[in-house]
């Protein structure tokens, strides 16, 4: 006991904690649409799609699902380049989410196509729906209304895990924190502030999904 | 100079699996005590108790696990424990698991109808028996499923517990990495054995989910 607090060094570098959160920010977003469009043709790959299709998605959805993030990263990062595939350490912390996320909102948002009742998409189909306006306002519009608490709370962890980023030398937030810390010895100052920033931002992301949960899908329902 | 992978780069990796197990194993037997105590403070009549318990899960769900085992790891230095990554990375995840598992068992304990507790209310069961007889073992059915799915969670968060320089699997899959620059090999062995350790797990989850979902149909 009797350690003195010393937050100085901490705020001293605070543009570069600004900096690191911003990241933080880019890659989950980043990570967010480009894994969505993932989830989007593999849920549909999955329901609607034929054998080998369905195979391979389950394949890839299974492999994510039942390994860590970190090995995920590191596979990306560090064994891709032997295959001649090379990423610098963010555009490979983008990829690694992406895929990453991908598989879970796979899942999730084959569970919401699924819950779309026959009857709704032959009844497009009866008004002279085109196919893809049968796909976008019947099935995926109240499918995504249906899982988007689902989603969104997936996407609030993916914003979480973005964080074991920073071991690839990614300049997120979490690494932006080792970077202090090495430099001025204050760690477990530094990791405080970094903590409360985190669960500044996954405050900020359920505001941010509530809010837009009220302007896309402020319809009634129709039962 | 380079070592080729081979059959000791192999068994090297394949111990560090008891490091992954035991960790594992550690966290979920105090994330089982830990949960459930978050889950009766959930389900409790003292407000106080109820706030204090939201509060904690709000924050440990609102925060990502690395942070919380550095916070853990550093702290346990500033509080004079010394440097050591085993008890830093155990207590991490027991606390981690204690929060998720306080929110699955809450839920399942509000799955119980109420009116088994006003039946055993009225009978004049007390707190203890009516938790112990009554609502917990009925709670425990729902629970198995989530449980089994939250402890795949569990098995791939101990990787974290590689950052913080403890060997199990993950540490152990860049140590052999280091000295062969074998990563394909090695970080593609090190996948396959947490899928051979998650797989079997997520499989039974999800057969006694639909189980349970046919069981309890009306």
């Amino acid at each position: 006991m009797g350690y003195e607090f010393n937050f100085a060094p901490v705020f001293a570098n605070f543009d570069h904690l600004l900096a690191g959160t911003w990241m933080t920010i880019q890659l989950s977003f980043g990570a967010m649409l480009l894994g969505t469009v993932v989830a989007i043709v593999c849920a549909v790959g999955k329901t609607a799609g034929p054998a080998p299709l369905r195979w391979a998605v389950d394949t890839y959805v299974e492999i994510i699902r039942n390994t860590p993030f970190l090995i995920q990263i590191f596979f990306i990062f560090f064994a891709l380049p032997a295959v001649g595939i090379r990423m610098t350490p963010n555009v490979a912390a983008l990829v690694a989410l992406t895929v990453n996320v991908g598989a879970y909102a796979t899942e999730i948002i084959r569970a919401g196509i699924e819950s779309i009742h026959r009857g709704q998409v032959e009844a497009g189909i009866a008004l002279g729906l085109r196919r893809g306006q049968i796909f976008r306002y019947i099935i995926m519009k109240p499918a995504l209304r249906t899982i988007y608490p689902a989603l969104t709370s997936q996407f609030i962890y993916l914003m979480l895990t973005s964080s074991v980023v920073s071991v690839i030398s990614a300049t997120d937030l979490a690494a932006a924190g080792n970077d202090i810390q090495s430099r001025t010895f204050a760690a477990f100052e530094v990791y405080i502030v970094i903590t409360a920033i985190y669960f500044l931002l996954s405050i900020g992301f359920s505001g941010l999904f509530a809010l837009v949960q009220r302007r896309a899908f402020n319809y009634p329902l129709s039962r | 100079m380079i070592r080729p992978f081979g059959i000791n780069e192999f068994l090297f990796i394949l111990f560090a699996v008891q490091w992954t197990l035991a960790l594992s194993v550690v966290a979920f037997t105090g994330g089982a005590v830990g949960g459930l105590l978050i889950a009766l403070a959930r389900v409790s009549k003292v407000a106080p108790l109820r706030y204090a318990a939201l509060g904690f899960i709000r924050l440990f769900q609102g925060t990502p696990l690395l942070m919380q085992l550095f916070l853990v790891f550093f702290g346990l230095n500033i509080f004079g424990v010394g440097i050591n990554p085993w008890l830093a990375a155990a207590i991490a995840l027991t606390l981690h698991a204690s929060v998720f598992l306080g929110e699955i068992w809450r839920g399942c304990i509000q799955a119980v109808p109420v009116g088994q507790s006003e039946a055993s209310w009225a009978l004049g069961l007390r707190y203890y028996d009516r938790m112990k007889s009554i609502v917990l073992p009925q709670a425990a059915k729902i629970a198995v499923a989530p449980t089994v799915g939250f402890l795949v969670q569990l098995i791939k968060g101990t990787s974290l517990a590689s950052i913080i320089g403890f060997v199990e699997m993950t540490r152990a899959g860049q140590i052999i990495n280091n000295a062969t620059f074998d990563p394909f090999t090695v970080f593609g062995l090190v996948a396959a054995l947490y899928f051979i350790l998650c797989w079997p797990l997520s499989i039974l989850a999800r057969r006694m989910e639909r189980r349970f979902a046919v069981a309890t149909r009306r």
